[in-house]
């Protein structure tokens, strides 16, 4: 038996996948060099490629806020954590005789302990997820300066190069990185009592705890989760350009993370999470962001672009906006009969 | 006098005084006058901003966007004057009913659509951003003999000058405290803060005043991107890049609850020259980078938010026993 219900017309699921295909038809007709796509030298070369590279970093902080955001919270540090984590990395491959291996550990599980810290505050201290991030946020960037001493850390780094422009079956290895990530979260979201659990409680907290379920713990588990996605793209962002710049590394990631997951159809309000939409979501964000690069319209106009969406897909998500369709079709209906 | 609404901000009062003795001890040069309205001025843009957000606080949102919008304001005052030939009387009403209006904007959004105000200001953080980098993406000179005027302007109280920028700053905080205290609009933004539900059985005109709180703080953004173009006499699209988080921080320092409800907003004042005095120490001291007064900025922030969950679980404990 091959069970259909999942390929029904559900504007949920197909509304993202339809506005990135409608995006990248629109534009193929207007530049058909957008869409071409070249096989050289054992690598692909094309637009379409570029946007794929360019939005690993962004759809894989966005992974850790959808579990975050499936919470019912919300990770404002990301930002943040990415330049420290990034800072890490770059001053350990410079300053230190470590392993790639070790290196690679050790920057990721500094992202995992701030996220340890964001989740007990969130879940065991009780304050709101916007402000107990917001603190690391603050002063996150602060902290990464301090680490480099303020100056940008450039290195030399042979692992650090594969990971940055490397290739792996003619697939540049960030994009084999972040699918395998993606893979991973599914696995658990989907398959494991783990991702159910952490869903539940974002849906209702107090629900889950009547059946018995340790919503604190799961919280923090999911902060932890989104921590370490940041420092992968951390670590990520400064591979691509061999330097770590701190003071631009992860500026504004924690929004297009967010942006991702709320395209992606995810509730700011806790509950269900869509993974592979998100990276959806991601691909979206970074296509309009190519766009307006290589269309000669201004790039200040990005961020006009991507606040007018957010606040669209937002005023269609709300209940307000779908209550008053409800009328409409009821008044239709009613005028039929 | 001490209750748990008036602890917080007593506490703040009492670290910032802490700091200042601290550092007019330490350091030769930080006790005075001079100091002083150093503090003022430099700060003021902070403080107004967060006289706005105090509002925005009390009612139980969050707004986001204020930095941008003082980068946007300033930008447009740049436009207004420098090619649009206006004069900068004209250019600052103009800036600061163009600025509420977007406050008004989202505040509808948000209490329309019912969106987290959060997220809603966080668009407007975007768009505003993006709005000021399409008027100039570089750097303008506001060169105006009324600009010049206004910023030249001072009163000299001893050694310490009270310019233009500081009276300006303090009489909007006292417009912000008198609103909150004596208006029913004060009244209703602390009643939907504390519990929105009692308050709208109570027969408070919620959306209207969520709706007012975001057009408010728009409008205090506005004044203080007024007043940066003032004392800068430029404008740039870096401006005000992470003030809101500057903003929050000093309404919290101030002892204002972030659930809403409870606090003062004369507490942005002193949650402000907290800040300020913060850095001074920093700058007198000499052998700490510019970094590390965010760093010290988060942990206070962290030890004030700690320091309010205490005394709300003592406050439970205690109504529990008596009740």
């Amino acid at each position: 038996m091959i069970n259909l219900k999942g390929l029904t017309f559900n504007p949920k699921i197909w509304g993202p996948v339809l506005s990135l295909v409608a995006i990248i038809v629109i534009m193929g007709i207007i530049d058909p060099g957008f869409v071409k796509i070249e096989f050289k030298d054992g690598r692909f070369y094309g637009s379409l490629i570029d946007v794929l590279v360019r939005a690993t970093p962004t759809a894989i902080v966005a992974l850790g806020m959808a579990v975050v955001i499936g919470t019912k919270g919300i990770d404002l540090s990301v930002g943040s954590v990415v330049a420290i984590c990034g800072a890490v990395a770059a001053m350990l491959i410079t300053a230190t005789d470590l392993s790639f291996f070790s290196v690679m550990v050790l920057s990721l599980a500094a992202g995992g302990v701030i996220g340890l810290m964001n989740g007990i505050m969130v879940s065991y201290v009780g304050i709101q997820p916007i402000i107990a991030t917001l603190i690391l946020m603050v002063s996150g960037r602060g902290i990464a300066q301090l680490i480099t001493g303020g100056r940008s850390v450039s290195f030399d780094s042979i692992p650090m190069d594969i990971i940055g422009s490397g290739m792996f079956l003619a697939i540049p290895v960030r994009i084999w990185i972040a699918a395998g990530l993606l893979l991973l979260t599914v696995l658990v979201m989907r398959k494991t009592a783990i991702g159910m659990f952490i869903e539940s409680v974002g849906a209702n907290a107090r629900a889950s705890r009547y059946v018995g379920i340790e919503a604190r713990l799961l919280k923090v588990f999911a902060y932890i989760f989104s921590g370490v996605c940041a420092a992968l793209a951390g670590v990520i962002l400064i591979a691509d350009v061999g330097i770590a710049e701190i003071n631009r590394l992860g500026l504004w990631l924690e929004l297009d993370a967010i942006l991702a997951v709320v395209l992606a159809g995810g509730s700011l309000n806790g509950g269900r999470i869509y993974l592979g939409l998100t990276i959806i979501g991601a691909l979206i964000i970074q296509t309009l962001t190519t766009i307006i690069f290589s269309s000669g319209v201004p790039v200040e106009y990005n961020l006009i672009v991507k606040a007018s969406i957010i606040l669209l897909v937002l005023l269609a998500q709300s209940s307000t906006t779908q209550n008053a369709f409800r009328e409409l079709n009821l008044k239709r209906k009613g005028a039929r009969s | 006098m001490i209750s748990e609404r008036t602890l917080p901000l007593l506490s703040a009062i009492a670290v910032l005084l802490i700091l200042y003795a601290y550092g007019s001890f330490a350091y030769n040069g930080f006790f005075g006058l001079r100091l002083a309205g150093y503090l003022l001025t430099d700060n003021a843009f902070i403080i107004v901003t967060a006289v706005g957000m105090a509002f925005v606080i009390l009612s139980g949102g969050i707004d986001l966007s204020v930095g941008s919008m003082i980068a946007f304001v300033c930008a447009l005052m740049a436009l207004l004057v420098v090619k649009l030939q206006i004069h900068p009387l004209w250019a600052i009403l103009i800036s600061i009913i163009v600025g509420t209006g977007f406050g008004t904007i989202m505040g509808t959004i948000i209490a329309v659509f019912k969106i987290q105000p959060f997220i809603v200001t966080l668009a407007g953080m975007f768009m505003f951003r993006g709005l000021g980098y399409v008027i100039n993406t570089q750097q303008v000179k506001i060169d105006h003999p009324f600009m010049t005027t206004l910023s030249d302007f001072g009163v000299y109280i001893g050694q310490g000058e009270l310019n233009f920028v500081a009276i300006i700053m303090l009489v909007f905080l006292v417009l912000g405290v008198v609103i909150s205290r004596y208006t029913r609009f004060g009244h209703n933004v602390y009643a939907i803060g504390g519990d929105s539900h009692s308050a709208a059985l109570l027969g408070v005109n919620i959306p209207w005043t969520t709706i007012r709180v975001y057009a408010l703080s728009g409008f205090y953004a506005s004044v203080a991107g007024v007043l940066f173009a003032v004392a800068t006499g430029s404008a740039y699209p870096e401006i005000g890049i992470a003030v809101e988080l500057d903003a929050i921080a000093a309404v919290v320092l101030g002892g204002t609850l972030l659930t809403g409800g409870v606090g003062y907003v004369f507490g942005a004042f002193i949650g402000g020259m907290t800040f300020g005095v913060i850095q001074q120490l920093i700058n007198f001291d000499g052998s700490l980078n510019a970094a590390s007064t965010r760093i010290v900025i988060g942990v206070l922030l962290l030890l004030f938010i700690l320091m309010q969950k205490v005394i709300l679980v003592w406050v439970r404990k205690f109504t529990a026993k008596t009740s």
